[in-house]
């Protein structure tokens, strides 16, 4: 079989002039866009729309509210608010050190390239865990340590508002930590392109100029990449914020407002899974109500995030 | 030509198909949701129902009592299981066209972990009070103590632990402790989804279940179907006699013969007062519509509850639940008799 063989004439498809048509693959793609806007839509009109009733009785007292008693159809938020913000920031505080840590050792060449594949893929693989095993896993481990060690951390700092006792194993900090864990992966594969993109002019330069390593890293490459390193910490606010299974089953559920890190609390995404399902009447609107918050919350951090990215972007362009 | 065979074989599974889902519409399929509380038993019965009358088919979804109502209200299910009895409001809405059966029973139990005291404590209703609303806050304070003299009780905090999910467990937990308590009536009332003063929350019975067990000095409570399985410490609660009740199901039985069933069969049992009755228990109930649309739905309806009552109450000890006296048992398949 030569090449010969293949017909090339003029009735060959091959040299079939060009007609425009009808580009149905760009109709299908507008489409699906449109589709997934509306959906969005669609699901913020449901919810707002369920809220409603809650919004109406209850208007702004439902988040300045700290009683949640859905049998006096009492319902407040305030506590809740606060646990999913605290509880958030706090996993935040722990995994950012310890992800960008992570993330400048696997982009420098301290190791092999090889076994920084290695580390990385398993430190993204830490990504692909459900939720219901890191709870699962938070009650067999997290949960006796905290136990163990935050009756001590109650002893000797209780004076502090924020340790302050008794220590329950189920609580806000259990929560964090195991958040912290959970948001690690996002934190440290951002930081690490971003890390990576660094222009190695930029480097050299440093060195050039007598630099050591980690004047380079800390005065060059880290400012440079500043702006991937907050988009990432933003990115893991967000989903520390929606987090629910593994919350739901660490941090205890309690909606008593209280500042310890030791006490038991509650986020809205928690307490959204647990109470849904046996919720009637006007719980369901407060419920809803709730839900409505959480997207506005979730809302105002994305739009923070997009705000300092475009922000830091500005100030180190004249680095790049 | 491959394709036009490959039409026939797609055409001809087609139409198996179709022939197999009408086949399937023969029989009689029977929705129901509910109660998680009482799921175990249901989906039990529904099971062993199904080997003895292969024609029909029972689903039942432990959605929640809550929930259960509502679908069964909405008419999305065919019968509805809940641990809380329909309130007048909601028979309405289904212009009455509903009977609670009793169709099982449960106790609710104190679980507590207490290292070194496995079996044997003894609260009173002043003491269970007071650690619920948080004023006894340590294993050995008096109040507790007074009754224990033959246990060595630690210093050690306690953890109340609660449910976070609505449930009926936590409904008829709180409509026994308000009706023993003024304050705690005041200060938390009843209800399924209640705010309790001090403690941890887990979902679900089996989510209050690790909380004990992983917990030194937690007391929560769960059903003692749970409790048992889990081989959960249990105290003792002091009833309305007097007397301190160790929870067993002959202990549930005896609250329940002395329970004077209403025509409508809606009897809360909050507090007890036989000298001998365990203090929390409560009827679980099924909801059936008085009139089906067709007849066939009807009859398998009927068949299912009816077998539920008889032969289906012999696996209640095993699975935690308390046997239905024979007289409750005979008034309620007189009730059901009368669904057409």
């Amino acid at each position: 079989m030569g090449v010969a063989s293949i017909p090339v004439g003029p009735e060959s498809p091959i040299q079939r002039e060009y007609r425009p048509r009808t580009d149905f693959f760009k109709g299908i793609c507008w489409l699906a866009s449109l589709l997934t806007v509306l959906l969005l839509v669609c699901i913020l009109l449901e919810v707002f729309s369920k809220a409603w009733p809650a919004i109406h009785r209850f208007g702004f007292g439902f988040i300045t509210g700290v009683q949640w008693s859905p049998n006096r159809e009492v319902f407040g938020v305030l506590p809740v608010l606060i646990g999913t913000g605290i509880s958030s920031l706090l996993a935040l505080l722990f995994a950012l050190p310890l992800g960008l840590a992570i993330a400048l050792f696997l982009s420098e060449d301290f190791l092999p390239a090889p076994i920084r594949q290695v580390i990385r893929f398993v430190i993204e693989l830490l990504a692909a865990i459900p939720s219901v095993v890191y709870g699962l896993w938070g009650i067999f481990v997290v949960v006796p340590l905290v136990q163990q060690y935050g009756g001590i951390l109650a002893d000797k700092l209780g004076f502090l508002p924020i340790f302050q006792g008794p220590a329950y194993g189920n609580s806000l900090l259990t929560a964090s930590i195991v958040l912290a864990l959970m948001v690690l992966p996002t934190i440290t594969a951002i930081s690490r392109s971003t890390l990576v993109t660094v222009p190695y002019a930029l480097r050299e330069g440093s060195y050039a100029l007598g630099a050591t390593r980690w004047e380079t890293i800390l005065g060059v490459i880290l400012p440079t990449a500043a702006p991937g390193i907050v988009a990432s910490s933003i990115l893991a606010f967000g989903r520390a914020m929606g987090e629910t299974m593994a919350v739901a089953m660490l941090i205890g559920n309690s909606q008593r407002l209280s500042w310890s890190f030791l006490a038991p609390s509650n986020t809205l995404s928690a307490l959204l899974a647990n109470q849904f399902a046996e919720a009637d009447g006007i719980q369901v609107n407060a419920l809803m109500y709730a839900a409505a918050l959480l997207v506005l919350m979730t809302l105002c951090v994305n739009i923070a995030g997009e705000a300092i990215l475009r922000h830091t972007q500005k100030t180190t362009a004249g680095l790049r | 030509m491959n394709a036009p065979t490959n039409l026939k074989q797609l055409c001809l599974a087609a139409v198996a198909f179709a022939a197999a889902s009408i086949q399937m519409h023969a029989s009689t399929t029977i929705n129901g949701s509910g109660s998680s509380f009482a799921a175990p038993i249901i989906i039990r019965w529904g099971i062993d129902f199904q080997k003895a009358h292969p024609e029909t088919r029972i689903n039942y979804q432990s959605v929640g009592s809550g929930a259960g109502i509502t679908q069964f209200i909405q008419n999305i299910t065919d019968f509805g299981a809940s641990d809380v009895a329909m309130s007048d409001e909601e028979i309405a809405k289904v212009g009455g066209n509903v009977l609670l059966l009793p169709a099982t029973a449960g106790t609710i139990v104190f679980a507590y972990n207490i290292p070194g005291i496995s079996t044997g404590l003894k609260l009173s209703r002043a003491a269970y009070i007071g650690i619920l609303l948080g004023t006894v806050k340590s294993w050995n304070d008096p109040l507790i103590a007074k009754d224990n003299t033959d246990l060595k009780l630690p210093n050690l905090p306690i953890t109340v632990v609660s449910r976070s999910d609505g449930s009926g467990t936590t409904g008829v937990f709180t409509a026994h402790l308000s009706a023993v308590s003024a304050d705690f009536k005041a200060q938390v009332g009843s209800g399924k989804s209640v705010t309790w003063p001090v403690g941890v929350a887990g979902k679900g019975n089996e989510g209050v279940t690790a909380l004990i067990k992983q917990t030194p000095g937690a007391i929560g409570y769960v059903e003692f179907g749970y409790a048992a399985n889990n081989k959960l410490s249990m105290a003792s609660p002091q009833n309305k006699a007097g007397n301190f009740i160790t929870p067993t199901i002959e202990s549930g039985a005896i609250t329940l013969a002395s329970v004077t069933l209403p025509e409508n069969f809606r009897a809360f049992i909050t507090d007890p007062e036989g000298a001998n009755d365990y203090p929390i228990a409560s009827f679980s109930w099924l909801l059936v519509k008085k009139s089906y649309p067709t007849a066939d739905k009807a009859a398998a309806v009927k068949a299912f509850v009816a077998y539920g009552l008889t032969t289906g109450q012999s696996v209640a000890p095993e699975l935690g639940y308390i046997t239905l006296p024979d007289s409750v048992v005979k008034k309620v398949l007189a009730a059901l008799e009368t669904v057409k």
